[in-house]
């Protein structure tokens, strides 16, 4: 009996038993989190120097788990739930690194607050947990639970000045609308479910090969576009990114503004072009739609700011309009080209938000563009980085921005019938240049109020100069990092 | 009962959480129940779809949805009560400090 009973037992264990290598990222990322949680609790730092540090020891050993599996092939594994392909590994490495980034920005920052140190590093961690699990999701449960985790995190990282007015406001906001964007996204869902009988994305993608779109799964598909939306922040469901972005603790919309970003791509990719690909042209114009709106609202409403913030979150949505573009091609350079921009934008997002807390006086915040004012004059360094950041935002050469604006338009432009899509872009690029350089002009060539020299943390000065950095050097070299977006594309 | 019938309650309670939430002025806690009405309204699709196609995979998504939900139910309290400590109240018209 007692035999029968292993015997089958490891039976069933043969049948089961995968190799846990794929998904070793993932899980040593879970463990060593949990038990830095432990740690945490019984630690009477204050500064909490121990979680910091093992929070970014954790972060460098996944990255270089990832590095080592990287993957050679498109595979499905456990149960097809997981996919381990080119693709995922790359979006997991950026991840990683921006996660890295952001912590050193944050470390300085709440430090200086009253925020509870130890969980808002781990809260990082879980969510780029959820963000790994989410971009290697193949089946829409854990492209949903992976989405979720993510989600959970943020909202709790936003909510985590707890004395502050802006931020708890800021909380309720990014709460409701993202669980509405849940929501929807799950309302597509159950009526995919409902019309193929599966949720796995390939077995989607076979229906659609085999089957017409019918009437309700395109409207299924409406209305996970207009989840994806929300997530992303494409206008017209764009109202809470101003208001979060302002809201939250500056090293909080650090993080905010890049790797989630990374993450929300890796879905849209997973949804739309694995599942959907035979759809391509009922999704293609909800997105022309929504490209266009975000790249003439956000760019014009941008101009009206005089929050340095809240022009960041308007920049950000006409960023998400440009990025879109590359979707809307609807073939691998068109991807290729969104994976590159939504890369180099995270990066300079990261800049640009982390340059704020670099310019914060203590507890006192920068909030206005014109406190920036002199920056030029009272730190020539930190002014010419910052601006760096700001014209490959606006993207003129020789910054990234540049490439990868370039890129998007070029993809768009190879599409028949949509060439005015890439002058729109072109015109509103022209455009965002106004409040980009306005804010360069301000750097240098207004006069500084005070004469202080800005005395930033060690970990600031190299976050601000790895990323204001990287802007120029990929830059100067975009072609190393367009063949990585490139190779990851190579199993579609 | 055939499918349809189920679909339209599914539909009629989407619709109830999301007109909640646009015409909702008052509450905050009104918004979070109308938030679990949406995701209840998915469940309810989930389990006539199942049922319908003789599938146990809706179901088991259920499961996951219903977990999800209690996360996302405690979480939004917690951040409801932050906001009452700093507010001294959860109305939404009074969250207006963050526009423009």
């Amino acid at each position: 009996m007692d035999i029968n009973l292993v015997a089958v037992a490891s039976q069933a264990l043969n049948q089961v038993s995968h190799d846990f290598w794929p998904i070793m990222p993932e899980l040593f990322l879970l463990t060593a989190a949990s038990i830095v949680l432990i740690l945490d609790v019984f630690s009477t730092d204050l500064d909490r120097k121990l979680t910091y540090n093992l929070s970014q020891f954790i972060l460098l050993v996944t990255g270089i788990m990832i590095v080592f599996q990287f993957p050679s092939s498109q595979d499905f594994l456990y149960h097809r739930h997981f996919i381990h392909d080119p693709l995922s590994a790359t979006l997991k490495i950026s991840m990683v690194v921006l996660t890295g980034i952001a912590l050193m920005f944050a470390r300085p920052y709440i430090l200086q607050r009253r925020i509870l140190r130890g969980e808002y590093y781990l809260l990082h961690l879980f969510a780029l947990l959820g963000m790994m699990l989410l971009v290697s999701g193949s089946s829409l449960l854990s492209l949903y639970l992976g989405l979720e985790l993510m989600s959970l995190c943020l909202y709790a990282l936003v909510a985590m000045n707890r004395r502050e007015k802006l931020s708890a406001e800021a909380a309720v906001k990014y709460f409701v609308m993202g669980a509405i964007a849940s929501g929807f996204i799950l309302y597509g869902i159950s009526f995919v479910y409902g019309v193929t009988g599966k949720i796995h994305v390939a077995d989607i993608a076979a229906f659609l090969n085999d089957n017409e779109a019918s009437l309700t799964l395109r409207f299924a598909l409406v209305f996970i576009v207009t989840g994806l939306a929300f997530k992303f922040g494409a206008v017209p469901f764009q109202m809470w990114v101003p208001d979060v972005y302002h809201g939250a603790p500056t090293s909080t919309t650090v993080f905010l503004a890049s790797a989630p970003k990374v993450a929300a791509f890796g879905l849209a990719i997973r949804i739309l072009v694995f599942g959907f690909a035979g759809a391509l042209i009922d999704w293609q114009s909800l997105l022309i739609i929504l490209a266009v709106l975000s790249m003439v609202v956000g760019n014009l409403v941008a101009l009206a700011q005089t929050n340095i913030k809240r022009l960041l979150a308007y920049s950000a949505i006409a960023h998400i309009g440009y990025f879109l573009l590359g979707f809307i091609a609807g073939n691998t350079q068109g991807y290729t080209a969104s994976l590159f921009y939504i890369l180099t934008y995270a990066i300079t997002s990261l800049g640009g938000f982390g340059c704020l807390i670099y310019m914060a006086k203590g507890q006192q915040e920068v909030s206005q563009i014109d406190d920036l004012k002199g920056l030029g004059q009272r730190n020539p360094w930190a002014g010419l980085l910052v601006s760096f950041l700001f014209l490959s935002m606006a993207g003129l050469p020789p910054f990234v921005g540049f490439w990868a604006k370039l890129e998007v338009i070029k993809a768009v432009l190879n599409v028949d019938g949509l060439i005015w899509l890439a002058l729109v872009a072109a015109f509103m690029s022209i455009i965002g240049l106004f409040y980009y350089l306005k804010v360069v002009k301000v750097i240098f060539f207004d006069k500084a109020e005070n004469d202080t020299r800005i005395r930033a943390e060690r970990s600031l000065r190299l976050g601000l100069g790895i990323t204001s950095i990287s802007v120029i050097a990929l830059g100067l070299f975009p072609s190393q990092l367009l063949e990585f977006c490139k190779q990851a594309f190579q199993y579609i | 009962m055939s499918l349809t019938h189920y679909l339209i309650v599914g539909a009629i309670l989407f619709a109830i959480s999301v007109v909640g939430i646009v015409v909702n002025r008052k509450n905050v806690i009104t918004l979070l129940m109308c938030i679990e009405l949406m995701l209840l309204a998915v469940n309810t699709n989930f389990i006539a779809f199942s049922r319908y196609l003789d599938d146990a995979t809706g179901q088991i998504f259920v499961f996951f949805i219903l977990t999800v939900a209690a996360a996302e139910a405690a979480i939004g309290l917690a951040i409801l009560v932050v906001l009452f400590r700093t507010h001294r109240n959860i109305e939404i018209d009074k969250l207006e400090e963050l526009k423009g």
